[in-house]
């Protein structure tokens, strides 16, 4: 009597230990029971478009368009929600249904900490404890996120497990789950982990291509060319394809952290070279050797740098309906620089994956053809990063 | 039937955990030696792998020394084949699923009923999950063992009626790691569970001193010892099998 839920294809599953299987159960009925429910989903609506700045704007990047001369291409401003990136839609559906649960602590992992600031945002917001879990090396590449995360009212744990990134939060937030279930809802921040956190997620991001689906076809009466995201855990990239899976006009392009390429080991590509294994909670594409140990991965973008994808992805690899292509750290530092100069929009990092997979593709593509970037965050918290990386020095950096 | 049960024919058994390769293989097969001579009925040989989700900072220290040390599958496997030369008690395998499923889980377990391995602990499959690997390891006689926790409750009838080898209860919440205190109710899992079945059940985590040792084996049918026998290797390096064996015999002589 296998629950065959929660499978996408061969994809997803509950490979967790026995002390949270009660959990994740309690979770798929309480879902179950308030994703239909008028009363939760109104509230819901009133915490997106009131407190989160929803819908978020679809954006003709007219200049963009122009210099790379090929296909039209718009933006959707996910950096432009409250906390300054798509996670806040996760974190408030996900919220919401904890506080419904009578959860009244969340704990969450981060990478870049955009998902850290989002939680933290919401359990100041809904009156809840907060515990982010979050590499140590992160800590140091986004400090300024821990110093927002702590202003907030959130305790972080900095982790120095493992390679001390996004997967080593993971793991730590996954223990720290085990010990302390009753009170604590663990909000996951992908589409990753036990059944019924890549539905979950995706459910709550798919909001995303839901907008753009109408924005879209208000603004040019026809649906984009191809839709571009940028793919770590992949939250983002499936709340902005899900609403198009059907279209199948719709190009669906995920990218990948290359890191220093896909040729070295430098590189946290999941699908590119990573193969199916099984961590975290899910069957899936992991980076990893031969004899299954998960592979230290490398990308600049904190929030892209880990060894898996969720099941989703995955599958919709394995039937062709999406493709994940690969990004260097050169091409998304060098598209972070060149959509901050042309249009005055500074993306994540994360974002400027996409942005960089846009500039690749639309000049070989027809004036008729649209293309949608989502940028998912907004590049603040990666200026300090991004200088050292060019060997900028300024003001205030060095002591 | 399993080789497992003959763990409990001694009384209540003592389980000793040890991490394969930490801190290199020849002191695993040496440690593995002194404990049988000190009284240990069944021993678990943890496989590292890179991300242990269900363990504790002692035991993720284990998998971190061996792994940097070079231990893959196939030269645990190797020491295995050593081991049985001289090892006759039951032996099972501690690891994560995806040690299991990226060696190729047929080959995996094949080799496992090749080598004189009994059992799979995989803290990261539970029931539901479970199909990924029972076939296989019912075709080569090797006990898929299934975990009970203190949150289980309503699916303890559920897991035990289909359980195989032993019941490997989880005494606290949390990972792996030493406790002052067990506060869970185990005896009312222990007699939830031998209501479902009359395989033995022992119960692990936290367990580090003979008292506990002997109040875990009166309840259920031995106890499970892991962080404790790290903290030992931890501490005395390659000279550590002398201690490991003097500490096993404390703890077994307490359940006698």
């Amino acid at each position: 009597m296998t629950n065959k839920n929660g499978r996408f294809g061969v994809h997803g599953g509950q490979y967790i230990p026995e002390t949270l299987m009660n959990a994740v159960i309690e979770l798929e009925e309480a879902y179950n029971h308030y994703k239909d429910d008028p009363e939760f989903n109104k509230e819901l609506q009133t915490l997106f478009n009131e407190y989160a700045g929803r819908p978020s704007l679809l954006y003709y990047a007219e200049k963009m368009t122009k210099d790379l001369g090929g296909a039209k291409i718009y933006l959707k401003r996910e950096d432009l929600n409250h906390t300054g990136s798509h996670k806040i839609n996760n974190v408030l559906g996900q919220a919401l249904l904890a506080k419904k649960m009578g959860k009244t602590r969340l704990i969450a992992e981060t990478g870049a900490g955009q998902h850290g600031v989002a939680t933290a945002t919401a359990a100041a917001l809904m009156g809840m404890e907060c515990v982010v879990f979050m590499g140590e090396e992160d800590t140091k590449r986004q400090a300024l996120n821990v110093y927002r995360m702590e202003l907030l009212g959130a305790k972080v744990v900095p982790v120095t497990t493992g390679t001390a990134t996004l997967k080593d939060a993971v793991s730590e937030a996954m223990r720290e789950w085990t010990n302390r279930i009753s009170d604590t809802h663990y909000c996951l921040g992908s589409v990753m982990g036990p059944h019924p956190f890549p539905t979950i997620v995706r459910d709550f991001q798919s909001v995303i291509s839901k907008e753009i689906k109408e924005q879209i076809l208000e603004k040019e009466g026809r649906l984009p060319s191809v839709v571009l995201a940028c793919v770590g855990g992949g939250s983002n990239a499936i709340g902005s394809f899900y609403n198009f899976i059907e279209d199948k006009d719709v190009r669906l392009i995920g990218c990948e952290a290359a890191g220093r390429g896909i040729d070295t080991f430098e590189t946290a590509a999941t699908i590119n070279t990573g193969r199916l294994g099984i961590f975290h909670g899910m069957k899936s594409y992991f980076c990893q050797d031969k004899y299954g140990q998960i592979a230290p991965v490398y990308s600049i973008s904190a929030g892209l740098d880990y060894p898996g994808i969720g099941p989703e992805h995955a599958h919709l690899h394995d039937i062709g309906r999406a493709e994940y292509v690969p990004v260097t750290d050169d091409e998304a530092v060098n598209a972070f620089e060149y959509l901050s100069k042309t249009e005055g929009i500074i993306p994540a990092i994360e974002s400027a994956h996409a942005v960089a997979h846009a500039m690749k593709i639309a000049g070989k593509m027809s004036k008729d053809d649209i293309i949608v970037i989502t940028i998912s965050g907004r590049g603040d918290k990666d200026c300090a990063a991004i200088a050292r990386y060019k060997g900028v020095t300024y003001v205030g950096e060095d002591e | 039937m399993s080789n497992i049960k003959r763990a409990f024919e001694n009384g209540k058994a003592f389980i000793a955990f040890i991490t394969c390769g930490d801190p290199d293989l020849e002191t695993t097969k040496k440690a593995v030696i002194e404990m049988v001579a000190n009284g240990a009925d069944l021993i678990e040989l943890g496989i590292p792998f890179s991300d242990p989700t269900a363990e504790g900072p002692v035991i993720q220290g284990a998998n971190l020394r061996a792994l940097t040390g070079g231990v893959t599958t196939d030269k645990i496997f190797d020491m295995v084949r050593e081991l049985r030369k001289e090892v006759t008690i039951p032996m099972v395998f501690m690891t994560y699923a995806n040690v299991v499923y990226s060696y190729d889980a047929d080959k995996f377990i094949k080799t496992c009923n090749e080598i004189g391995i009994d059992g799979l602990i995989l803290p990261d499959l539970p029931f539901e999950e479970k199909e990924e690997f029972e076939d296989i390891c019912n075709k080569y006689d090797v006990d898929l063992v299934s975990l009970i926790a203190p949150t289980s409750e309503n699916r303890i009838a559920m897991i035990a009626k289909e359980a195989k080898g032993f019941i490997y209860v989880v005494s606290s919440l949390g990972v792996t790691g030493t406790r002052k205190e067990i506060t869970t109710d185990l005896d009312s899992i222990v007699a939830a569970i031998r209501k479902s079945t009359d395989i033995p059940c022992a119960i692990g985590f936290g367990i580090s001193i003979p008292e506990q040792a002997k109040k875990m084996s009166d309840i259920s049918d031995g106890a499970i010892v892991g962080s404790a026998i790290i903290k030992i290797i931890e501490k005395y390096g390659r000279d550590c099998p002398r201690y490991v064996g003097e500490y096993v015999r404390s703890m077994k002589d307490a359940m006698r």
